[in-house]
């Protein structure tokens, strides 16, 4: 028995060590932390239950019999982020490069399996060189159990990939599939084919960090939905996000406690829209003035800037935030804002968390590149995400809601439980402008009839009368009163029943 | 006493006379151009009156427009504030002739004070020294050389009809005195249509005192100084009274030459007359300004008495009823000019949205606040870019200071940027608590300009403690968030390690009924404070101490201001101080390939294409902001490696425009 302890005992140390003190420093030189360094900082303290500790690989070939460390190169199991439950994976670059294998991958399944089970998310901290080549096609194998499990929690747990290395090749599909992808700049990177194969391929040039680091994913591609300066940032600021989401799509969103009065009054949302229309405007400051505490975790930032999204607490409970943003390209609608937006409202829609969109929205970008890029399904994406989400939907169009882009937003005729106008709202299919130029063609070569006719469309259609007139919004509100409107239409809604009709899946225009 | 009355003005001051005419039971009546459509003073007022398009020339400044609004509103007499038509005779004697008041001194006092070589012989005459010069017109380099040789360098030549700073020049030798009497001249006449210039005594190690005078034209009297030392060109940013430099045998004979010059011009009203003094307390009469000064608040504080209601009531014919044996000066106060501009950045003007405006509580008779704007208010570059006056009051000047720096740390804006940094700065200069001040303060303790490392070092403890409290609260609120585990829920630590920049501090935090006790780097300290999750200002009593800490915050950190400085802090577990350390200490990246945006804007040219060479002071964009279009130029020759951003962009400050490699 006191031998079994030893043993037991000596095991552990050597676990703990992973690939050994050398390695350990050299990944502390690269800046990085070790996989357990990382889940102690993410966890509560002393939460973390680690299992499948002694797991080791069973590759024969090439040697690897006679190379083993227990654990095999990734640190699973369970713990608390301030009390609430969640499952971790933290891949360990120390052992065999974090190279994932048959082993490996169990683990992995493991804690996914049980966490979908008890409905508690997965968090993934990937920092892996790829396969385990020795292994050969059961390396491949672990990677599809991988893919097939991220699949079958996807809108069942929230699943969050956190990039703290090289991610490449095939398992970069993994984090692909799950919920959010966050990166730290500098020592993280994704790719499907790094730069070696893209110079032979297409003898481009480009460095790891061009090719797929933080900044790349969170500004050009839109793969990652957020960067952080460094390991101990990223998992602070983790902490922080996971206290907005559900634990799995059987619960509510969690409540934290606020003393942020509901009915704060923010007399200078009164001036926030400027007296010319086509003057832009920083929505971020509605958002912050309206949320509790001023508090609002943006995800995708620096991405599709047109249009913001986000997470905020109303009353202590986590709401989503879109908001078309009319400082980047006036807020208008283009592929990227599309898909961004879409995917965001999904993920809200799957795990019950309320969607309060902020309008003001001039249209979809006209532009080859546009129609060429497929902006037609792109655009849909938003439309069929809004459209399908049974969630707490509000609007608050703020001023401009023209067009097709009017009705994508969220509007009345998508579900939308109570969509509120500002006195600045207008609600048309088109600018003043441009409607006239089209109805009154004939008129066009009379200037001072065309600017007749534009202030007569400008007075029919620049306000939030006629939509009111038809009930396609509820109200027209005062800026300054808009959090208090806001945070008891959430309160009524909370008791809200909306079911879609069985189906297997809907078919969104992917 | 008058029922009515129209404010010729805007901004702080418009506010501050519609204040005093609401406590008389005087109606008014504000005027406002196409941008002052929302502003607080046009709110504030009984009534309100459009008169024109936004530029002051085509609003403020029309005379017709005013008088026609008085007629429409039935004001019965106009307080002109200051700037605008606060000095122009012409605007009194139009008024007169309608039968409407002008809140001020008659026309001819005006007239007399507002050219510089007339009412130097004026004050000459009357006994009021002056600074020796000659007080005649010169009419080529040559007499004005000769001039100054009498005199005796260094001398000052001055445009007569000057302001500002402009049309003057220093001259230490003959040279520079040909030299300086024609650039002054020209300067002259471009900027006034006037190219009169005269030579004076050039004044060393000068500081700027002025006397505050009250007359209802019989009975006139001083009440005191105010000292005006700290300008940046030639812009007054503190004031103070009473002057720390002044004796009381100096002030009471720089108080009745004052006197004895508004009595020689007949005046009737709040004046100010300006002396220059030197080393050795000898004082020369500069100027008279024959309006309300911007720097008014400081004498009221030291005095009890309210200046414009004595100006209204002097207007409505009302006798003087003060003698000079009632003026007491009591305590010391200062105010600071609260600027839209950014100190970092050579004080570049910066205008647009009042995103957060939170100034500090006004405490009666300690703290005063005069503004003209609100939150969500617009700083356009239409106007005068002072936001605010913030004037603290304290028993000593020690004290006074003290009462400034909090009500400073405790002013919250953003959305512009502002000078509240520097102001801190010069409040925490050793020779600014001194009071060793001269006008050439700034120049002198700012040679390179202003820089963070201008910042008074400061005591990280404070910072360290107020972090500490809010992550406790932050803490305690975490964990009592639902959906924990039932039985295992979070406990709250009470150790933390809080990394102010990359300095880690451990600290003991609790909490008490009041506040937090807590123990930075071993030393207790009890925090009292009724701050609340997600206020902006976190105010508090440190060891009995009062403080006031900016904090916003930002993902995982604290960003806090106090004392002009920000910084940075993140709070955490030692063991995750102690990840944090093996951290690589990531180097600011380089903006000197970039042309940044200087401030928010539309982007409107690129004068420049991928590829192309540029050479140093090249246009290179043209960014409109406000109206006005501001050409951005390369500091550097190069070339264009990257265009960031394209015509018809909207720009943030610091935005990259393009790369250059």
């Amino acid at each position: 028995m006191h031998d079994i302890i030893r043993q037991l005992d000596a095991k552990r140390v050597q676990a703990r060590l992973g690939g050994g003190q050398r390695r350990i420093d050299a990944q502390h030189g690269r800046g990085k932390l070790t996989a357990r360094e990382r889940i102690d900082l993410l966890l509560d303290p002393g939460s973390f239950e680690e299992w499948d500790m002694f797991v080791e690989h069973r590759c024969t070939q090439f040697g690897m019999d006679e190379n083993k460390v227990p654990g095999d190169g990734v640190v699973t199991g369970r713990g608390t982020i301030n009390g609430r439950l969640v499952f971790v994976f933290s891949q360990d670059f120390t052992v065999f490069g974090g190279s994932l294998s048959m082993a490996h991958a169990e683990k992995i399944c493991k804690v996914m399996d049980k966490a979908i089970q008890v409905g508690a998310p997965v968090i993934g901290i990937n920092d892996s060189g790829g396969a385990r080549i020795q292994e050969g096609v059961d390396s491949l194998a672990g990677y599809a159990d991988v893919f097939q499990r991220n699949v079958m929690g996807s809108g069942v747990v929230p699943q969050i990939s956190m990039i703290m290395g090289p991610c490449a090749g095939g398992a970069v599909y993994s984090p692909a599939m799950t919920d959010f992808i966050f990166m730290v700049e500098d020592s993280s990177n994704m790719f499907v084919t790094g730069p070696e194969v893209v110079k032979t391929v297409t003898h481009e040039e480009v460095t790891a960090e061009e090719l797929g680091g933080a900044l790349t994913h969170t500004g050009k591609s839109g793969v990652a939905d957020l960067s952080f300066t460094n390991d101990v940032e990223a998992l602070l600021g983790l902490r922080r996000f996971m206290d907005f989401l559900p634990g799995s799509n059987r619960e509510e969103p969690p409540v934290k406690p606020t003393e942020d009065p509901f009915d704060r009054q923010e007399p200078s949302l009164d001036t926030l829209i400027p007296d010319n229309p086509n003057k832009p405007y920083d929505m971020k400051e509605l958002i912050l003035k309206v949320v509790d505490e001023h508090d609002f975790f943006e995800i995708a930032p620096r991405y599709a800037r047109n249009i913001i999204t986000g997470f905020a607490r109303m009353e202590g409970r986590t709401v989503g935030i879109v908001a078309n943003q009319p400082m980047v390209l006036a807020g208008c609608l283009d592929i990227d804002s599309a898909r961004k937006g879409g995917r965001f409202v999904r993920f809200c829609d799957a795990f019950n968390i309320p969607i309060i969109t902020f309008v003001d929205v001039p249209g979809f970008l006209p532009g080859v590149t546009q129609e060429y890029g497929g902006i037609i399904k792109h655009g849909a994406k938003l439309l069929y995400a809004y459209a399908e989400a049974t969630v707490p939907k509000i609007t608050v169009i703020t001023r401009k809601a023209y067009g097709g882009a009017y009705v994508v937003m969220a509007s009345k005729h998508l579900r939308g439980d109570v969509s509120y106008a500002w006195p600045s709202a207008e609600i048309a299919v088109m600018g003043p402008k441009g409607a006239v130029e089209i109805i009154f063609r004939k008129d066009l070569d009379d200037p001072i009839k065309i600017a007749e006719r534009t202030e007569e469309y400008r007075n029919h259609f620049a306000n939030p009368f006629v939509a009111g007139s038809r009930g396609f919004i509820d109200d027209v509100i005062m800026p300054h009163g808009t959090r208090r409107r806001l945070c008891k239409s959430l309160a009524m809604l909370r008791g809200k029943k909306l079911e879609n009709p069985w189906r297997k899946h809907g078919n969104i225009p992917l | 006493m008058f029922k009515k009355i129209l404010i010729a003005n805007r901004g702080e001051i418009a506010c501050r006379v519609i204040k005093t005419a609401r406590r008389m039971g005087i109606q008014t009546v504000a005027v406002h151009s196409d941008a002052d459509a929302d502003a607080l003073h046009v709110q504030l007022a009984d009534e309100r009156v459009h008169i024109g398009p936004s530029p002051s020339s085509e609003s403020y400044l029309v005379m017709d427009r005013i008088i026609q609004a008085c007629k429409d509103t039935g004001a019965e007499a106009v307080h002109p504030g200051y700037g605008f038509l606060s000095e122009n005779k012409a605007f009194q004697k139009a008024l007169a002739a309608e039968g409407i008041a002008f809140i001020g001194p008659d026309a001819h006092a005006i007239e007399a004070m507002g050219d510089k070589i007339t009412s130097k012989k004026l004050a000459k005459d009357a006994g009021v020294s002056t600074v020796p010069g000659f007080m005649g017109i010169i009419d080529d380099p040559e007499e004005a050389v000769r001039i100054a040789e009498e005199i005796g360098f260094p001398v000052m030549i001055k445009a007569s009809a000057g302001g500002g700073g402009k049309g003057m020049r220093v001259a230490h030798d003959a040279a520079a005195a040909r030299e300086g009497f024609v650039s002054a001249a020209n300067e002259a006449r471009s900027s006034f249509g006037d190219d009169r210039v005269f030579i004076e005594k050039f004044i060393q190690q000068p500081r700027h005192i002025e006397i505050q005078v009250l007359s209802d034209g019989a009975n006139t009297i001083h009440i005191g100084e105010r000292e005006c030392s700290i300008q940046r060109r030639h812009q007054k940013v503190i004031e103070e009274a009473p002057s720390p430099f002044l004796t009381e045998e100096v002030r009471a004979e720089m108080g009745a030459q004052a006197v004895a010059l508004s009595q020689a011009v007949g005046y009737k009203s709040a004046g100010t007359v300006e002396f220059i003094v030197d080393a050795d307390r000898n004082f020369y009469f500069l100027e008279m300004n024959t309006r309300l000064q911007v720097e008014h608040p400081v004498t009221e504080m030291v005095t009890g008495l309210d200046l414009v209601e004595w100006m209204i009531r002097i207007a409505a014919g009302e006798p003087l009823a003060l003698t000079q044996d009632d003026i007491r000066l009591k305590g010391w106060a200062l105010e600071c000019r609260i600027y839209a501009e950014d100190p970092f950045r050579n004080f570049l003007p910066s205008i647009g949205r009042l995103t957060r405006f939170m100034p500090p509580d006004e405490e009666e008779g300690l703290v005063r606040v005069d503004t003209g704007v609100m939150e969500g208010g617009e700083i356009s570059m239409f106007y005068d870019p002072m936001i605010a006056k913030l004037i603290a009051y304290g028993g000593t000047r020690d004290l006074a200071i003290r009462h400034m720096r909090r009500a400073l740390d405790a002013f919250y804006i953003r959305g512009v940027s502002h000078n509240i940094p520097f102001l801190a700065s010069v409040m925490g200069k050793e020779r600014f608590v001194k009071g060793d001040l001269t006008t050439n303060f700034i120049p002198e303790e700012y040679p390179d300009g202003f820089h963070m490392a201008d910042l008074p070092p400061e005591d990280p403890t404070i910072l360290v403690a107020v972090a500490a409290c809010v992550h406790r609260k932050h803490a305690e609120r975490d964990a009592r968030i639902s959906g924990q585990l039932p039985g295992h829920e979070k406990q709250v630590r009470n150790d933390w390690v809080v990394r102010l920049g990359d300095t880690n501090h451990p600290v003991t935090v609790t909490t008490l009924e009041d506040g937090f006790r807590v123990i930075v780097d071993e030393e207790p300290m009890v925090v009292r404070t009724g701050w609340r999750l997600g206020q902006s200002l976190f105010t508090c009593e440190i060891n009995g101490h009062p403080e006031s800490v900016q904090i916003d915050r930002e993902g995982v950190s604290y960003r806090l201001f106090h004392a002009g400085a920000t910084d940075r802090a993140v709070v955490m577990t030692a063991e995750a101080a102690t990840y944090a350390a093996l951290m690589p200490k990531k180097q600011p990246p380089d903006l000197s390939k970039y042309l940044l945006s200087p401030m928010p804007g539309l982007l409107v040219s690129l004068a420049v294409e991928e590829g192309q060479e540029i050479k140093s002071g090249e246009a290179l964009a043209v960014v409109e902001a406000m109206k006005m279009e501001n050409i951005l130029r390369a500091e550097r020759d190069g070339t264009v490696a990257k265009l960031h951003a394209g015509p018809g962009d909207s720009l943030s400050v610091d935005q990259i425009i393009m790369e250059f490699s």
